[in-house]
């Protein structure tokens, strides 16, 4: 089901949580809607699944206009945060519910839900637990299981509001490889929440990157990662470092050093660049040089931190374990993928991308 | 031996080195505390109880039994138990609108309408009965209109649910407006993305959630229901054998001087009591996990 968002706001009092927000789904699509928490992401999920009601803009599922719809209606399947599986229910009922609150001419009968919820069990990898209660689960097993009910209903969509929020690393990472698979068997149109950006690029065919309410960027997660559009992505996917320069007769300035770097354009930018995507280079001209005021070990490399010259800005860089720079060392280095954004506008503005160097 | 075992002191637990906890308290101070909660049962609670039912059997079996089978009496136990058929079932449904309202809900006027629900709480019963006698009594608001259509409030049946309705009201509806604030709206909101109505939805999912604090909400709105003397007093006009509840059936007979026979009325209104909180303890124990399931949250 192609899902088409148009200019969706919504408003509670006076904020803005979701503002003019427009996205294109297409059908079979794994997306996420990556975002810190007031970024307007789950908003934007219950929106889509009709739990919210917009202050404006229109949804449409397909070419049909679904904003004015129920919940009910909309037909689709939504999986919380924490699962909000119902307690006094048995597994195989809960999975059922959907099926067995129809109406009575489309209400398949008692033995047929039964099969249906047996059937999801096995998809969802839970033969057998139809019987038990939630309380006998697992945080691992809830999800399945909401999964499962959220499936039952046959919906046009799949949302789910951070799936594995309240799950620990290990049977996060198992699920997610598993909701991936699942996605690719079932090919439902699937949406998923989430503030983990590592997750994020993992597990979806395209990231929609929100920050206050409006999006940043979308995109896959190659171009999400490589080519931020804005220095929020640049600064939340991944990690990044930035420092405020000047550009003048084609190169890069910080404060009265040259460094190194080339770029069109004249005035105030801020250059950002990733602490694996440097080199070190000895005797310094055209470069950025620091002094070493602490390190951390970062898996199979050394993160430096470097305060540079009289604004006292601190940015990381990646040396090899072995790398002889201790605290106090001077050490100089040059980005070797870079991007640079005009600075003096609000870092929410548009994208004011001016140089890419890769 | 462990190395845990090892860090204890041992001499510094000679008598029992496995019980020390860091919560418990000396030998002393446990068996002074103790004392103290038994002692204040015994004399406040327990004391009077026995001394109901030894006062009510001090005439022998049979003065008992006569003096609950009078006539007067059975009117009066008669009166109680349609009193609270009416005004239970009346507070067990607004309770859970009025909860449901306002635990799931936002509008304006919430903390009003929560203020109003405990109104009763704050206002003397004695009030409560008044206020209605100046409604639908004889020199009341609408008591000419009333009378010149036949209809009899005040001093009457009606009259005294009205005021039972008007004491009992805030009990189910407080007892469930904080268990429900606390489940929050996430199961109903999952029943209604499954395809749920809103009726199934209350059917299936708030009730379930909802059943222990609604049925002890209803089990202590029934014993009120059953014990409220003051409002019921001025409202009723304690007319014997018509308008006269358990509790004015004990007092007349007090100040008639009859004690056995008022200690053996009370007796009963005593046993209602008990065998409401039997009731209660027997559920509690029979659907413990039950009642453990529901009060957790997600």
């Amino acid at each position: 089901m192609d899902i088409r968002i148009e200019n969706i706001s919504k408003t509670f009092g006076q904020h803005p949580a979701v503002n003019s927000v427009s996205l294109e789904i297409r059908s079979g699509e794994l997306i996420a809607l990556l975002g810190p928490s007031g970024s307007g992401k789950t908003t934007l999920l219950r929106l889509i699944a009709g739990l919210e009601h917009p202050t404006g803009g229109r949804i449409f599922f397909g070419d049909e206009d679904a904003s004015r719809k129920s919940v009910q209606a909309r037909n689709v399947g939504f999986v919380f945060q924490h699962y909000a599986l119902f307690k006094h229910m048995s597994v195989a009922d809960n999975i059922g519910f959907g099926l067995r609150v129809r109406p009575r001419a489309q209400r398949p009968s008692r033995r047929e839900i039964r099969a249906r919820a047996e059937e999801l069990l096995d998809l969802v990898q839970l033969p057998g637990y139809g019987e038990r209660f939630p309380a006998q689960l697992s945080g691992g097993q809830r999800q399945r299981v909401a999964l499962a009910r959220a499936l039952a209903i046959e919906p046009r969509v799949l949302l789910l509001d951070e799936p594995f929020g309240a799950l620990d690393a290990k049977v996060r990472k198992d699920l997610r490889r598993w909701l991936r698979e699942l996605h690719d068997k079932t090919g439902h149109t699937t949406i998923f929440v989430t503030h983990d950006q590592e997750e994020a690029i993992e597990l979806a065919d395209r990231v929609v990157v929100l920050n206050k309410g409006v999006i940043e960027q979308v995109g896959t997660p190659d171009e999400i990662y490589d080519t931020p559009a804005s220095p929020f992505v640049h600064q939340f996917i991944g990690e990044a470092s930035s420092l405020p320069v000047t550009l003048s007769n084609g190169e890069v300035w910080l404060a009265d050093r040259a460094t190194g770097l080339r770029s069109e354009g004249n005035g105030e930018a801020i250059l950002y660049f990733r602490p694996n995507h440097i080199e070190v280079v000895e005797g310094c001209s055209g470069c950025i040089a620091g002094v070493v005021v602490g390190s951390r070990r970062v898996a199979d490399t050394r993160r430096v931190e470097i305060e540079i010259g009289a604004g006292r800005h601190r940015v990381e860089i990646d040396l090899p374990v072995g790398h002889p720079a201790g605290e106090g060392s001077r050490i100089a280095f040059r980005p070797t993928r870079w991007r640079l954004y005009l600075s003096g506008a609000s870092e929410n503005a548009a994208p004011r991308k001016v140089a890419v160097h890769a | 031996m462990t190395v845990e075992n090892m860090l204890v002191p041992s001499a510094a637990g000679t008598a029992a080195p496995n019980r020390y906890e860091a919560t418990s308290e000396t030998r002393g101070v446990r068996i002074v505390l103790i004392a103290i909660a038994v002692l204040f049962l015994a004399l406040f609670l327990l004391l009077p109880l026995a001394a109901v039912f030894m006062e009510a059997f001090r005439g022998g079996i049979q003065a008992y039994f006569a003096a609950i089978t009078e006539p007067d009496a059975l009117a009066a136990i008669r009166l109680t138990l349609t009193v609270a058929a009416i005004a239970v079932p009346c507070n067990l449904i607004f309770g859970v609108a009025a909860a449901w309202a306002i635990a799931k809900f936002e509008f304006k006027g919430k903390s009003l309408l929560t203020t109003l629900i405990d109104l009763p709480f704050s206002v003397s019963p004695v009030i409560s009965g008044l206020v209605y006698v100046l409604l639908f009594g004889a020199q009341g608001y609408f008591g000419p209109w009333l009378s010149a259509h036949g209809i009899q409030i005040a001093f009457a049946v009606p009259g005294i649910v009205l005021a039972t309705i008007f004491v009992t009201f805030p009990f189910v509806a407080r007892e469930l407006i904080p268990l429900m604030q606390e489940q929050g709206t996430g199961d109903e909101e999952a029943a209604l993305s499954l395809g749920a109505n809103g009726w199934q939805t209350f059917l299936f999912v708030t009730l379930p959630n909802i059943k222990w604090a609604l049925l002890y909400g209803v089990l202590l709105c029934n014993a009120r229901a059953m014990g409220e003397f003051g409002a019921v007093a001025v409202i009723s006009g304690k007319i014997r054998g018509l308008t006269n509840t358990m509790p004015l059936h004990v007092e007349i007979l007090y100040n008639e001087y009859a004690f056995s026979a008022a200690f053996a009325v009370a007796s009963l209104l005593a046993l209602l009591a008990l065998v409401t909180l039997a009731i209660k303890t027997f559920l509690e124990w029979r659907f413990a996990d039950g009642i453990a399931a529901a009060g957790r949250s997600h």
